[in-house]
C-alpha cells in the first residue's frame, strides 16, 4: 500500500480492495467477515431479546496516552451494551478516511480495533470504509454498531428509588482530562492516561443483584455530573453527592486544578456508574472489586427526594448546593 | 481573576524554569522572583510564578485552620 | 465587596454566604476581568478574527463571551473558521507564531495586575524574539481607579472591602492603603481556600463592627507588605496608563494599560488600526449592574430564564467567574 491513504481507496475498485484485503481482513478475520457478504447473517440465540447500539468517534488527537480512537470505537459501544444490561457480540464498522492520512496511522489504529475487540469478545462482522477529499475530516471518523444478547433485564432509571445508593467503579475524570491535555502538548506534562476500557466483565459482576441493580450508565460526554442529572431529570428524586467520596487520581485533580477544568464534568471511558438498593451497596462494592476495572469502585451519593429533579452536594460550611449539567465545553481558564 | 495554583520548582535557568505539582509538570517563567531555587515553592499564574509561598506561613496558616475547622464543626 | 472572580466562585462553590451573620451582606463587584472588558472591546476582537491570516491565542475564559449580534462569540466564529486557539499562558503565543509563520498571532491580554507582569514580559520577548507575525490586543485594566470610581457613586454603600490575593500579591498591602487613609474603608487581602476567605471576612467584619480602617493581609504566605516590585517594574517598562471602557461602569481615566511606544511593533491596536467604538449592551442585559455590585445576579430580570450558561445574554453569564455564572452554577439547593 501507499504510504498515505488517497482517494483512489475509497473508489470501490482495485485500491479498495487492497485496503480490505492487506490492512482490514488480516486484522479483524473471522468466518462471518470472511464471507465478505453485503450483509452479515448472525446466529440467533432462542428466546433472546436483543441490545443493540451505535455511536460515532471523532475524537481529536487520535493517538493519545491510554488509548487511541479504534480502541475508543469498540469500548464506546461495547460498554453501551453492557450498561443497558447486555452481553456484547457482533459489531459493525465504518470508517471514514481523510485523504492523505498516513496509512501507518491507520495501520495502528486497524491493529487497537482488533486487540480491543478481542479484549471484549466481540466479533467485527461487517464494515464499510470511505475516503474523502482533504480537510473533510479530521483524520479518521469511525461509527460501530454493536449487538449484544440481553443478560440483565429490568435496567432503567424508572427503577431508581429513594433510599438507593450511587457507585461509581472507579477514579473520574482521567479520559476528558488526557484528550484535553493531548490536544495541546504545551499545557501540562502528566502521565495522565485515558481510562478507556471495555467494560462487559465489570457490568457482569453486578449480575447477582438482580432487580436491586436499578441502572447503570457510563458517564462519557458531561462527566458524572451530567450523567447523575439524567437520572434525576423530570422525576421527584434527587442525589446527594458526597463530592469527598469521588475518587480522583491526583495528577487529574492537579491538572484541573490548574487549568480551572472541573473533573465531575470531564469525560470518562471506563468507567460507570450505578444505583443500586441500599442493603446490597456493599456487596456491590465487593464485587465491582474483583476486577482490575472496579479496583477503586466507591460509594459517592443517595437518592432521596428533598430537591425533586436536582443533583446536590453538601457544602463544607452547612447547607447544600445544585449540581448542574455541563454547558458548553470546559475550556482551560486563568481567572 | 486570579486562579494561580502553587508549583514546587524542579528546575531552574535563568527566567525558564519547570515547575511540578501532584505529578503534573509544565514550563513556567521565573522573571518575578528574586533569586528562585530548585524546591521553592511558587504561586503560579498563566505560566507565569508571581511569588515564593512561605513555607513557614503556610504550615501556620494550616494549624489554624484545623482550629477553625473544629470551631465550626461545633455551630 | 469582593471584587475578585476567583474569590466569587470560591464563596459560591463553599457557601460561606449561609455562614455570615444576618446584618451581613457580601456583594460581589468588578472582579472577573472577563464581565469588565467592555462590549465594544469584544467587538472589536469579533472583527480582529475576520482579517485574514489572523489566528488569535486566547484565554479559554474569553471564547464564548457574546458579541453585540445575537449568538456571536469566539466559539461562533470559529466555527464558521475563525482561527482561535486557546492558551494557558501568553508565551505559548509565542510558540504558535513560530509554528505559523504565515499568519499573523494576536494575543487577546485581558487581565488585571496579576496577569500583566507576564502579559509585558510576552510583549518584551516578542519584540526580542524579532518574530514579525506576534502582536498583543492589551485589554488590561487596573484595580485602584474602578475602585475610586465606585466610591465615588453616589449610591456607594459598601463597609468594606475583601480584596483580591493574587492581585495583591503584585500591589502588596501598599497598593491598597488608600482605600482606608483616604476613604476610612477598612479592607482585608484574603487568599482562596475556603478557610482564608472566612478568616478575611471575620476580620473585615470585627474592624467594621469596631468601627476601624486599615489594611488587613490574611494570604501572609502569598503576600508581601511591598508586593512584587520586580513584576511591577515589568509591568512599568512595557505598559502606561490610559483611559479605559468598563462595561457598566463607561469609561474611567488611566485605569487601563496601553502597549508603551517602545514596543509599538508589537501594539495589535496599531497594527490592525483597531477603533474601539462605544457601543450600548445587548437589550435588557444589566450585566453592567451586577459588575457595578447595584443589582445581585438574582435580581437580574434575564437570569435563569433568558440568560443562562447554555444561552448566555452577557458576559456575567458565560465567563468562568462572572458573579451570575457563581449564582448559577452553585445555586444553594434550599
Amino acid at each position: 500500500m501507499d504510504d498515505i491513504i488517497t482517494l483512489a481507496y475509497g473508489s470501490g475498485g482495485k485500491k479498495t480492495a487492497e485496503l480490505i484485503g492487506e490492512l482490514l481482513l488480516p486484522a479483524f478475520g473471522n468466518d462471518i467477515l470472511g464471507e465478505l457478504g453485503d450483509g452479515a447473517i448472525l446466529p440467533a440465540e432462542a428466546g433472546e431479546r436483543l441490545v443493540m447500539s451505535t455511536d460515532s468517534f471523532v475524537v481529536t488527537p487520535y493517538f493519545f496516552p491510554g488509548g487511541d480512537i479504534g480502541k475508543l470505537s469498540v469500548c464506546g459501544t461495547v460498554n453501551d451494551i453492557a450498561v443497558s444490561g447486555g452481553e456484547p457480540k457482533y459489531l459493525s464498522l465504518a470508517v471514514i478516511l481523510e485523504e492523505g492520512i498516513p496509512t501507518e496511522d491507520v495501520r495502528r489504529i486497524v491493529r487497537s480495533i482488533a486487540d480491543t475487540a478481542k479484549r471484549a469478545r466481540v466479533r467485527i462482522v461487517t464494515g464499510d470504509t470511505k475516503v474523502v477529499e482533504h480537510g473533510k475530516a479530521d483524520g479518521i471518523f469511525i461509527n460501530t454498531t454493536g449487538i449484544g444478547v440481553l443478560r440483565h433485564p429490568g435496567l432503567s432509571p424508572k427503577a431508581i428509588r429513594e433510599g438507593d445508593v450511587v457507585l461509581v467503579s472507579g477514579t473520574v475524570g482521567d479520559h476528558g482530562t488526557c484528550v484535553m491535555l493531548a490536544r495541546n502538548e504545551n499545557l501540562l506534562r502528566s502521565g495522565i492516561a485515558s481510562d478507556c476500557a471495555p467494560l462487559f466483565e465489570l457490568t457482569k459482576t453486578l449480575r447477582p443483584l438482580g432487580t436491586d441493580l436499578r441502572v447503570m450508565r457510563d458517564p462519557t460526554r458531561g462527566g458524572v455530573a451530567t450523567t447523575l442529572n439524567e437520572f434525576t431529570e423530570g422525576t421527584g428524586l434527587t442525589i446527594e453527592l458526597d463530592e469527598t467520596a469521588i475518587p480522583v487520581k491526583k495528577e487529574v485533580r492537579s491538572a484541573s486544578d490548574i487549568l480551572g477544568l472541573d473533573p465531575l464534568y470531564s469525560a470518562n471511558e471506563g468507567k460507570i456508574l450505578a444505583v443500586v438498593a441500599p442493603e446490597r451497596a456493599d456487596e456491590a462494592l465487593r464485587l465491582l472489586r474483583t476486577v482490575p476495572e472496579g479496583k477503586d469502585a466507591a460509594a459517592i451519593g443517595r437518592v432521596t427526594s428533598s430537591h425533586p429533579g436536582k443533583v446536590v452536594v453538601r457544602t463544607p460550611y452547612g447547607g447544600s448546593r445544585i449540581v448542574i449539567k455541563l454547558a458548553g465545553a470546559q475550556l482551560p481558564r486563568i481567572c | 481573576m486570579c486562579l494561580a495554583v502553587p508549583f514546587r520548582l524542579t528546575k531552574v535557568d535563568g527566567v525558564n524554569a519547570v515547575g511540578e505539582k501532584d505529578g503534573v509538570t509544565r514550563d513556567i517563567r521565573v522573571d518575578f522572583l528574586r533569586d528562585p531555587k530548585v524546591g521553592d515553592y511558587v504561586v503560579c499564574h498563566a505560566g507565569f510564578a508571581i511569588e515564593r509561598l512561605d513555607a513557614a506561613q503556610a504550615q501556620a496558616d494550616l494549624d489554624a485552620w484545623n482550629e477553625l475547622e473544629e470551631a465550626l464543626a461545633t455551630l | 465587596m469582593e471584587v475578585c472572580g476567583t474569590h466569587t466562585m470560591a464563596i459560591a462553590k463553599a457557601g460561606i454566604r449561609s455562614l455570615l451573620p444576618p446584618d451581613v451582606e457580601l456583594i460581589s463587584g468588578p472582579g472577573c476581568p472577563v464581565c469588565v472588558t467592555d462590549q465594544s472591546e469584544i467587538d472589536a476582537i469579533l472583527r480582529l478574527s475576520e482579517e485574514r491570516n489572523v489566528i488569535l491565542a486566547t484565554y479559554g475564559d474569553m471564547v464564548r463571551v457574546p458579541g453585540s449580534a445575537a449568538g456571536d462569540s469566539l466559539a461562533a466564529r470559529s466555527a464558521k473558521g475563525a482561527r482561535v486557539r486557546v492558551v494557558y499562558s501568553p508565551i505559548d503565543a509565542l510558540g504558535i507564531a513560530r509554528e505559523n509563520p504565515d499568519a499573523e498571532i494576536v494575543f487577546l491580554g485581558v487581565g488585571f495586575e496579576t496577569t500583566a507582569p507576564g502579559t509585558a514580559a510576552f510583549v518584551k520577548a516578542a519584540k526580542e524574539s524579532g518574530l514579525p507575525n506576534v502582536s498583543c490586543l492589551s485589554l488590561l485594566k487596573t484595580c485602584e481607579p474602578v475602585l475610586r470610581a465606585l466610591i465615588a457613586e453616589p449610591d456607594f454603600r459598601v463597609d468594606g472591602f475583601l480584596l483580591p490575593g493574587h492581585v495583591s500579591t503584585i500591589l502588596g498591602e501598599d497598593g491598597f492603603r488608600f482605600l482606608p487613609e483616604e476613604f476610612g474603608i477598612p479592607a482585608v487581602i484574603g487568599g482562596f481556600e475556603p478557610e482564608d476567605i472566612i478568616v478575611a471576612l471575620t476580620r473585615l467584619i470585627r474592624q467594621i463592627r469596631n468601627g476601624e480602617a486599615k489594611i488587613e493581609n490574611e494570604y501572609r504566605r502569598a503576600v508581601r507588605p511591598e508586593g512584587n516590585p520586580l513584576a511591577r517594574r515589568m509591568i512599568e517598562a512595557v505598559f502606561e496608563p490610559e483611559d479605559s471602557l468598563w462595561r457598566g461602569i463607561g469609561r474611567i481615566p488611566k485605569s487601563g494599560l496601553a502597549i508603551r511606544k517602545e514596543y509599538e511593533t508589537i501594539d495589535a491596536k496599531k497594527r490592525f488600526g483597531l477603533v474601539i467604538r462605544e457601543t450600548p449592551e445587548p437589550a435588557g442585559c444589566r450585566c453592567g449592574s451586577v459588575i457595578r455590585g447595584a443589582v445581585s445576579p438574582e435580581r437580574c430580570p434575564l437570569f435563569g430564564r433568558i440568560c443562562t450558561p447554555e444561552e448566555p445574554v452577557g458576559p456575567c453569564m458565560v465567563s468562568s467567574e462572572g458573579a451570575c455564572a457563581a449564582a448559577y452554577k452553585y445555586r444553594p439547593a434550599e
